[in-house]
């Protein structure tokens, strides 16, 4: 599903990823850990097609398509979904306009016809109590005064809505409590299926004992230096990164 | 010299009200003797008049007949007293006669010997026509205007809906617009003006002139929205007066047009006075939007709240002048100024002056104004769901716009401006997507 093969970007003149080669295949989990400042943010934003983050070599093929040629809210459309680590506010847009047209866009780009209003109504309210959301939320701007679980939740719902067939969650689990935590875990969990994959970057093995990933990838100084099975995690967890850096070195 | 400020007060009042001929002849005076605003007049630095000087508009209109007026745009529900015009003249057909108690509209063409009192009692007494010079030409051309008097501690529940409308004639002409608005003691109104006109290609110039009058803790809530179309000229002022405890609250917005001027002037003269002004201008194409406010704040304890937004695309221009001047003995004043304008295409200007004057040491003011460019960050969230660049940007400015109109008070007025605001965003959008078709 994805391949990503020997990337290197920068942003601005800084290159952060320095060879980064992954392969995801349909129905996966990976869980890529690192210490601060290794990439981790920035894999996420190269592969939803941020601006200014600059590929300079390597290739990313996704279905079989070169992602790297397409503009950002066509990677959205082919299916790759990226829940933000900072969502961001914007008030006068309600969350619920927001969706839909994020929703038509993705439909229309499927061959698929406009969502019927109501129709469309009655499955975001669903979708928010999924994620334990008040429905009035729908009808606030985007983000807009919601706290820091209350976006991250919304993130999730709008991963439901679109059903994407990759999901890259940039520190999903950061600022959430246990509850929340709990909540999101049991949405991505609904979500997995074997069409379905995921890549969760995050800092704490705490997140993966509630979502169990098939892989886990450590990501230091812009490329991966370690893979291997949950138990990495729970290694990491216990030593810390420096292990595997003086490892590698 | 140009022929518009040489012979504008020249060009007397149809049938002339003789009960009038004091404040025209006071207005012909006023206008002679007032430089006719170039580049260098201050006030009028960065708005051009000479559309007003190009056209031929010394000449009043012809008589409209209702037919020509296809389907007046009229705000639904809004369950109003309403008074329209068309081209300056009363429309009978389309006005409501019926008025609640407390509320009385008398048109000065109408107004009989005690009416007439009432009006010239307060009439041209709240603006400054020797510093305003469209306003010293509205008392030199009057004849006809509204007198909206709301009794004392009348409550009215129905707001009173005054409509003009312009069509275009075979000759461009000049329309003057009077409004006298005196909220009695502890008496609350609601009045819309709302500009509109007929769809066709406009050759009218509008001066156009709102007294406000609010007693002791008085309030209104007042409506200014110009949705004419783009070739339409209007100049205006809204000059207000408030005294002990009033409360005047205000909406403006101005979609844009060739000319497009307010003046905006609100005299705190009771303590306890509260003054809330939101505007919007959305220039584009070649239009020009030019708001100049001043609140004078001349006693104590008194607060302004004023929120100016806009986004200007296009070669379209936009000036904003935001003036709150606190007097020495005005102590404990309450006020803030923000003006904020977005500019989505690179010929697109705005010209914003914030201005605070503080002659009082005891008072918490503040005044800011930005001049910004769609936030990337929300772009690029926006497209990550999927949604094209585009589209994106037509979000994002509605947004910001929207944020003011959430807050309108009437229903019924934000459900009719809501749809207009965003059809003009996606209207925009249109143009991009067939110009990268083409």
């Amino acid at each position: 599903m994805l391949s990503i093969k020997d990337l290197r970007a920068k942003v601005g003149e800084k290159e952060i990823l320095k060879g980064l080669s992954l392969d995801v295949k349909p129905g996966e989990v990976h869980a890529i850990m690192g210490p601060n400042g290794s990439g981790k943010s920035t894999l996420g934003h190269v592969l939803a097609g941020r601006e200014g983050y600059e590929v300079s070599s390597g290739s990313v093929d996704f279905h079989g398509k070169n992602l790297l040629d397409m503009e950002c809210e066509e990677r959205a459309r082919e299916g790759l979904f990226l829940a933000f680590q900072y969502p961001v506010e914007i008030p006068g847009v309600s969350n619920m306009e927001f969706l839909k047209t994020s929703v038509d866009a993705v439909r229309e780009h499927r061959g698929l016809e406009a969502i019927d209003s109501v129709q469309f109504m009655k499955l975001a309210r669903e979708k928010c109590k999924a994620v334990n959301l008040d429905a009035q939320f729908l009808k606030r701007g985007v983000n807009e005064g919601f706290s820091g679980g209350e976006k991250k939740r919304n993130e999730l719902m709008q991963m439901m809505l679109l059903e994407p067939s990759l999901c890259v969650m940039d520190e999903t689990d950061s600022g959430l409590d246990i509850d929340a935590l709990q909540v999101v875990a049991d949405g991505v969990n609904a979500m997995r299926s074997p069409e379905r994959s995921f890549i969760l970057v995050t800092h704490y093995q705490r997140l993966l004992t509630y979502i169990q990933p098939d892989y886990v990838h450590v990501l230091s100084g812009g490329r991966i230096i370690k893979s291997g099975d949950r138990s990495l995690a729970l290694e990491l967890e216990e030593k810390g990164y420096g292990w595997i850096t003086q490892e590698v070195a | 010299m140009t022929a518009f400020s040489q012979h504008a007060a020249a060009l007397q009042p149809e049938t002339r009200l003789t009960w009038l001929d004091a404040l025209n002849q006071r207005g012909r005076e006023h206008w002679k003797v007032t430089p006719f605003p170039t580049r260098k007049t201050e006030n009028w630095k960065y708005t051009s008049l000479q559309s007003l000087e190009n056209g031929e508009y010394l000449r009043w209109p012809q008589p409209t007949q209702l037919a020509e007026v296809t389907q007046p745009e009229i705000i639904p529900g809004l369950d109003a007293c309403t008074l329209v015009f068309i081209n300056g003249v009363y429309s009978e057909e389309l006005s409501s006669e019926q008025w609640p108690e407390g509320l009385s509209c008398v048109r000065f063409s109408e107004a009989n010997a005690d009416q007439q009192q009432a009006i010239l009692a307060k009439l041209g007494t709240i603006a400054e026509t020797e510093s305003h010079l469209f306003a010293a030409l509205n008392d030199a051309w009057l004849r006809e205007g509204v007198f909206v008097h709301v009794a004392a501690n009348a409550v009215l529940k129905q707001p009173v809906y005054i409509h003009h409308i312009s069509t275009a004639q075979a000759q461009s002409f000049s329309v003057n617009q009077r409004l006298l608005i005196h909220v009695e003691t502890s008496a609350e109104a609601t009045v819309v003006e709302h500009y509109s006109s007929s769809a066709d290609v406009q050759n009218s110039f509008a001066n156009a002139l709102t007294e406000v009058q609010l007693d002791a803790n008085a309030r209104l809530t007042h409506y200014q929205l110009h949705l004419e179309e783009e070739h339409a000229l209007h100049i205006g002022g809204v000059h207000v007066n408030l005294d002990r405890d009033a409360t005047f609250n205000s909406f403006m917005m101005s979609l844009g047009s060739i000319l497009q001027r307010s003046d905006v002037v609100v005299n705190h003269r009771g303590e306890g006075a509260h003054c809330g002004i939101q505007g919007i201008y959305l220039p584009h194409n070649k239009h020009l939007v030019d708001f100049h406010t001043s609140i004078e704040h001349r006693v104590p304890n008194c607060t302004t709240h004023e929120v100016f937004r806009g986004i200007i695309g296009d070669s379209g221009k936009a000036v904003f002048n935001g003036r709150i001047h606190i007097h020495p003995d005005a102590q404990k004043t309450v006020a803030d100024l923000s003006n904020k304008n977005l500019l989505t295409s690179h010929d697109a200007e705005i010209d914003t002056k914030p201005e605070l004057e503080i002659y009082a040491d005891d008072v918490k003011c503040s005044h800011g104004a930005t001049i910004a460019q769609l936030d990337e960050k929300a772009l690029y969230y926006l497209q990550s769901r999927g949604v094209d660049r585009q589209r994106a940007e037509i979000m994002l400015s509605f947004g910001f716009i929207n944020e003011l109109l959430e807050q309108i008070p009437h229903t019924a007025v934000r459900d009719y401006l809501t749809p207009r605001v965003s059809a003009l965003f996606v209207k925009k959008f249109d143009r991009q997507r067939e110009g990268r078709a083409a």
